[in-house]
């Protein structure tokens, strides 16, 4: 099962709704086009919603720090929304928990990226 | 150590298409072992990624190699060995990937993860055929790490041979 992503924009933020797998090759494949598509939009409040994410491994979290760092160099921001539990420990055992701004609620994610222009 | 093991051997082409098969055929394999639904996990996750160092970085993604899996079910752990046709690494010179220096890089989680997840980890390059990494799971639940408490200075039970 490959990863599938459906792109919405809330106020300013697309947010990207991603579900099965983030693994090395076709899921990260498909995630850094996405980001790297919107950024080429000039959207760079980008909020990525893992709760339907099955399976993510050290390939796919590496995809994410790359993506994190891309909107970042952009002067942009990229948070995530609703981790799943393993996604969760992940995150935590690579230290990466404290970089990434990791939220469970859409709205106030929506809002932390500050007033809408 | 004296009792025989159950055992399942599979070769596989060495194509990341594989990786799923072979996830599905451990879980099987660790849950008729007795494991439990997280442990089973993190297995999985182990065997997902040392199958990738062996298609990627071992078999240079050459689908004319193959990958060599052996699964063995003791009364008290499994043991997993995946062998490659590629020429080795060294362990002691895989970056921690929780350094400062290298939180931010895209790739080195791998071995991390695998020796996080796994009780032992061994790597033996094997002259002519390939290298062979070896991970042991303990199935007495009071040994097993809890996943959530586990930090980037987990380095106990791993070695190199």
């Amino acid at each position: 099962m490959s990863m599938k992503a459906t792109i919405r924009q809330v106020d300013s933020v697309i947010v990207m709704d991603l579900s099965g797998r983030i693994t090395l090759g076709e899921g990260c494949t498909q995630l850094r086009e996405l980001v790297r598509d919107q950024l080429s939009r000039g959207n760079k409040k980008i909020l990525i919603n893992l709760a339907d994410v099955s399976y993510i491994d050290s390939s796919g979290i590496g995809e994410l720090v790359s993506a994190f760092t891309a909107v970042a160099n952009q002067g942009g921001q990229l948070k995530l929304l609703n981790l799943t539990k393993k996604v969760h420990d992940l995150l935590q055992i690579t230290k990466l928990y404290t970089v990434f701004d990791i939220h469970d609620d859409e709205a106030k994610a929506i809002s932390s990226f500050g007033p809408t222009r | 150590m004296t009792s025989e093991p159950s055992v399942v051997e599979v070769t596989l082409e060495s194509d990341l298409k594989n990786l799923e098969a072979a996830e599905e055929i451990v879980r099987r394999v660790a849950s008729t072992a007795g494991f439990d639904e997280e442990s089973e996990h993190q297995i999985e996750m182990a065997l997902h990624e040392s199958l990738i160092n062996a298609i990627w970085h071992g078999n240079k993604n050459d689908a004319s190699k193959s990958v060599w899996l052996r699964f063995e079910v003791y009364k008290d752990r499994l043991e997993i060995r995946v062998r490659d046709q590629g020429n080795g690494f060294n362990i002691d010179e895989v970056p921690d990937p929780c350094a400062t220096d290298n939180l931010l890089k895209v790739s080195g989680r791998g071995i991390f993860l695998i020796r996080t997840f796994m009780d032992e980890f061994h790597v033996k390059y094997l002259p002519g055929s390939g290298t062979e990494v070896t991970l042991v799971k303990r199935i007495d639940p009071a040994q097993q790490p809890t996943q959530g408490g586990t930090d980037c200075e987990h380095e106990s039970h791993n070695s190199t041979s």
